[in-house]
């Protein structure tokens, strides 16, 4: 039997991978985890995106993996890269959950709905359709998508896996 | 170039000083409330980027026991009080004297517990804070959530990402001096950038 091949993505990180195994990223918060499929070349993508946008950005070079605005575009980059088309992806997305009732400021608070929002607003310039999606609520998310098959698997503290 | 980077090793002491005299007034607030002595570890300043915050424990996913309490006055920023599933039981157990009422999970009489431990420690952490800085600050309301630890922590890390990928964090480990076994929690102050420029300057820290 092949070994599983397991790519993990940290926070504020994308990476792309083919054919087989596993993309994942663990602890979604507020954070966003996108992933991109495209089911014919078996091309699958996954962004752990943290920000909405890079004009929030107080310094001079970014992470270009961070925000939402700069993520979709180099996440579609990486993928054409392994021969993905770009209208042939189709988007499945998780987290951007507000974890607690009380925060330092209001844009802190609201930032997981702000990072669902934005991402969404990039896949729909991009023409990406997004199948589905589990956003928002107040729990952390572990999400990993299938290679072969396109299908999102999703873990949650006390309570049962999703799959999308 | 992330700013916290070039963070020079004196402030970074002055910082490690003030965890240290909050910590000692929190785990005495908190050995008075339980009437055990309490011990602290020596606090640890630390600058440390996003992916290993979300690591503190171990795993990103590994489910924690978290008190939140966000900073606000004067300075802001944000405190959590961390403690792994097995400490939670431990601290209940021998420095609360709880009886485990639930097979798994957490009854809401020990979360209770737990966030108030947790709002105490807060409280007595940022009034020392206050009152050598001449600052005015106060906690907000705690909050408690059984989740995975990265995606805790990450509810603290909003004001820093928009400066870099690193944060600055003091994490303070307390336990039972007469557990048998070390309990072991982490009490996390992350302060917004914002934040540090006004402690310094209060305690007539020269800027550069």
């Amino acid at each position: 039997m092949m070994q599983e091949n397991i790519v993990k993505v940290g926070m504020a990180d994308l990476n792309v991978t083919k054919l087989n195994g596993i993309i994942k990223t663990t602890g979604l918060g507020s954070c966003v985890g996108l992933t991109l499929y495209d089911e014919k070349e078996r091309v699958a993508g996954l962004a752990h995106i943290m920000l909405p946008t890079s004009s929030i950005a107080r310094d001079g070079v970014i992470n270009v993996a961070k925000y939402a605005d700069t993520s979709v575009p180099e996440l579609i980059r990486r993928m054409e890269r392994l021969g993905a088309k770009s209208n042939r992806l189709v988007a499945k997305m998780a987290g951007g959950a507000q974890m607690f009732a009380v925060g330092s400021s209001l844009d802190a608070m609201r930032i997981g709905k702000r990072n669902v929002d934005a991402t969404k607003e990039m896949l729909q310039q991009f023409g990406i359709p997004v199948l589905s999606e589990d956003t928002g609520e107040n729990y952390g998310r572990t999400i990993e998508l299938q290679v072969e098959t396109g299908i999102l698997v999703i873990r949650s503290v006390n309570r049962p896996t999703k799959e999308l | 170039m992330d700013p916290l980077l070039n963070f020079p090793e004196f402030k970074l002491d002055i910082l490690k000083e003030i965890g240290n005299i909050g910590a000692g007034n929190a785990a005495t607030a908190l050995s008075i409330l339980l009437d055990k002595p309490i011990d602290i570890g020596v606090p640890k300043v630390k600058v440390m980027p996003f992916d290993q915050i979300s690591n503190i424990t171990g795993d990103s996913e590994q489910e924690v026991i978290a008190v939140f309490l966000a900073i606000e006055g004067a300075i802001s920023g944000n405190i959590f009080f961390i403690l792994t599933h097995r400490s939670a039981r431990m601290l209940l157990a021998s420095i609360m004297e709880f009886k485990a009422t639930k097979e798994s999970g957490f009854s809401e009489m020990e979360q209770s517990a737990m966030q108030e431990m947790g709002n105490i420690m807060a409280g007595s952490f940022l009034s020392s804070l206050a009152d050598f800085t001449h600052l005015f600050m106060y906690p907000t309301v705690p909050s408690l959530a059984i989740d995975m630890v990265g995606a805790i922590m990450s509810y603290g890390l909003f004001e820093m990402s928009q400066l870099g990928d690193h944060a600055l964090l003091i994490d303070t480990k307390f336990f039972d001096v007469q557990a048998k076994e070390e309990v072991e929690g982490h009490f996390f102050l992350i302060p917004d950038p914002g934040s540090f420029d006004k402690i310094f300057a209060a305690l007539g820290v020269p800027s550069e």
